[in-house]
């Protein structure tokens, strides 16, 4: 037996993709915008079924380079987070630095990375790690900065001492910030990997509708962008889900 | 978790907490709070003893002061015979939240001290059976025996109190140190909690110091009564309260049980009221 709220859950999002979808229609067929404008969506859907072998190809160069770079993000952003977090000092001595690097927009970097590691892969690798590494460490530092010392002092007065408070407490208290960030960090290392293959690569998604735009298939271009759409909806889904499953009791279910 | 506790070379009188004219001020942000000036505290072995006072007395310190988490800048406090340097493995402690670990259930939050504090430490994972049994136990002795797969917010407030009673028995303390455990409940809860808390004391007998607001919860629990002052705490009474054991809720209504409530309520009151001329 699904309950209602669950129905609702699964109902309402697909009701307004579907609204969306049929808008999107008839703005174009009322407007009788041409397709190099505006694609209706049944002409990108035509799109992807004409070309989904190239699509797939692509989309799987593009899935590979974001988790790629994204797993890095994730080891790389929770060891530090944990380090920020763990220590006021190292904190203070960052923190600056961490919000500097973050405001750099990340397609600047991308032509340093293709001099020095050339086109392709690496590049979007790269790109997904370091726009998607930050609010990992935040979010797990803000974690464990914002410990409760009653419960630190429940280790204390037991003779815990600092890494013993650490894993006890500190670990599974920033899970939740965790996978939180997670979740949003998993979409930025699309756009990462995506701004990466629009400038500097000859495979991916992002080069795809590059090309196509270049040829002006733009309802291969919007089919692009639906398949960029569609996997970062999958990816944030699945992490949902892995949030839910190990840290339940932070959402009292 | 049967508790024979070592009846060699336990005499009765022994001292097991002893504060020396123990002074501490507190620094926070370049104020300077006096907390506790020049107590004196004698506590035997097995007694129970209650701290009772207006909040911000400094009751909490006492108690921290005693578990090691702070340590006196002037004067000395001795546990167990030596003097404390830092945190104790021989004292357990409930704090007035229950502080459990959301994360964790109520046997996981109960288990807790025994993966921190040794010997149980290293014998946890090859015992962890047993531990887990003695732990079912001590929360079938608070009847949460039904809890302990339950998380702390699918516990009442009174029932987190007692698996938070629980946490700080688990390890067999030989000091218990209760942080005004029941003063968030409501008057029935913690009427309830009383008899809880003496039946597991009844049980085991070891030494508590339970810090608390509450007269008649002191006087109920107790076998001695200090009364402390206003800040900078100072110990200004003692009672000894004979009332024989186990001691009944309708126990609290007998005329000596009132006539002692009223004695040792005067002497707050005449504190107070010192306390309030000093201040003009």
């Amino acid at each position: 037996m699904i309950s209602r709220g669950k129905l609702y859950a699964c109902v309402l999002p697909a009701f307004a993709v579907v609204a969306l979808f049929l808008m999107w229609e008839l703005v174009v067929l009322l407007f009788k915008l041409p397709r190099y404008i505006l694609p209706a969506p049944t002409a990108v859907w035509a799109s992807l079924v004409k070309w989904h072998a190239a699509i797939w190809f692509h989309a799987v160069q593009t899935l590979y380079t974001t988790l790629v770079g994204f797993g890095v993000a994730v080891a790389f952003g929770l060891v530090l987070g944990w380090l920020v977090g763990y220590s006021a000092l190292v904190y203070k001595a960052l923190y600056p630095l961490l919000i500097g690097f973050n405001s750099i927009p990340k397609v600047a970097i991308v032509p340093v990375l293709v001099i020095w590691f050339g086109i392709g892969t690496v590049p979007a690798v790269l790109t997904a790690f370091l726009i998607s590494f930050f609010p990992i460490v935040v979010n797990v530092a803000t974690g464990l900065a914002t410990l409760e010392p009653e419960l630190q002092d429940v280790l204390r007065s037991l003779g815990a001492g600092r890494f013993q408070i650490f894993r006890k407490v500190g670990l599974p208290r920033t899970l939740p910030y965790f996978f939180a960030s997670l979740k949003v960090a998993v979409t930025l290392a699309f756009v990462g990997s995506v701004i990466s293959e629009t400038v500097a690569s000859n495979r991916g998604v992002g080069y795809l509708m590059i090309a196509a735009s270049s040829r002006f298939d733009v309802p291969l271009v919007f089919a692009g962008l639906l398949v960029i759409a569609g996997l970062g909806v999958l990816l944030y889904i699945a992490f949902g889900v892995l949030e839910a499953r190990l840290t339940s009791w932070a959402y009292r279910r | 978790m049967r508790h024979g506790r070592p009846a060699t070379g336990n005499d009765p009188g022994e001292c097991v907490v002893e504060f020396k004219g123990v002074s501490l001020r507190y620094a926070y942000r370049g104020k300077s709070t006096h907390a506790l000036d020049g107590v004196d505290l004698a506590v035997r072995r097995g007694e129970f003893v209650a701290v009772v006072g207006p909040s911000g007395c400094g009751k909490t310190t006492l108690l921290k002061l005693i578990s090691g988490l702070l340590l006196p800048a002037q004067g000395e406090v001795v546990v167990g015979g030596g003097p404390v340097r830092g945190p104790l493995k021989v004292v357990g402690m409930a704090f007035q939240n229950p502080t459990l670990l959301p994360w964790r259930t109520t046997l996981g939050n109960v288990l807790l001290p025994l993966e921190i504090v040794e010997p149980h430490r290293t014998r946890y994972r090859r015992d962890r059976c047993s531990y887990v049994e003695a732990a079912q136990q001590l929360l079938h002795s608070v009847r949460l025996e039904g809890f302990a797969d339950r998380h702390p917010w699918q516990l009442s407030g009174g029932m987190q109190q007692r698996a938070s009673l629980c946490r700080a028995l688990v390890h067999e303390p030989e000091i218990l140190l209760l942080d005004e455990p029941f003063g968030a409940l409501d008057a029935f809860t913690r009427e309830e909690l009383w008899l809880v808390l003496q039946d597991l004391w009844l049980a085991r007998r070891c030494t508590v110091i339970l810090v608390t607001h509450d007269l008649r919860e002191a006087i109920f629990l107790a076998d001695t009564v200090y009364v402390m002052s206003k800040r900078p705490g100072r110990i200004v009474s003692q009672t000894e309260v004979g009332f024989s054991r186990p001691r009944t809720l309708e126990g609290c209504f007998t005329p000596e049980f009132l006539e002692m409530f009223r004695a040792i309520r005067k002497q707050i009151g005449d504190v107070r009221d010192a306390m309030g001329k000093e201040d003009v």
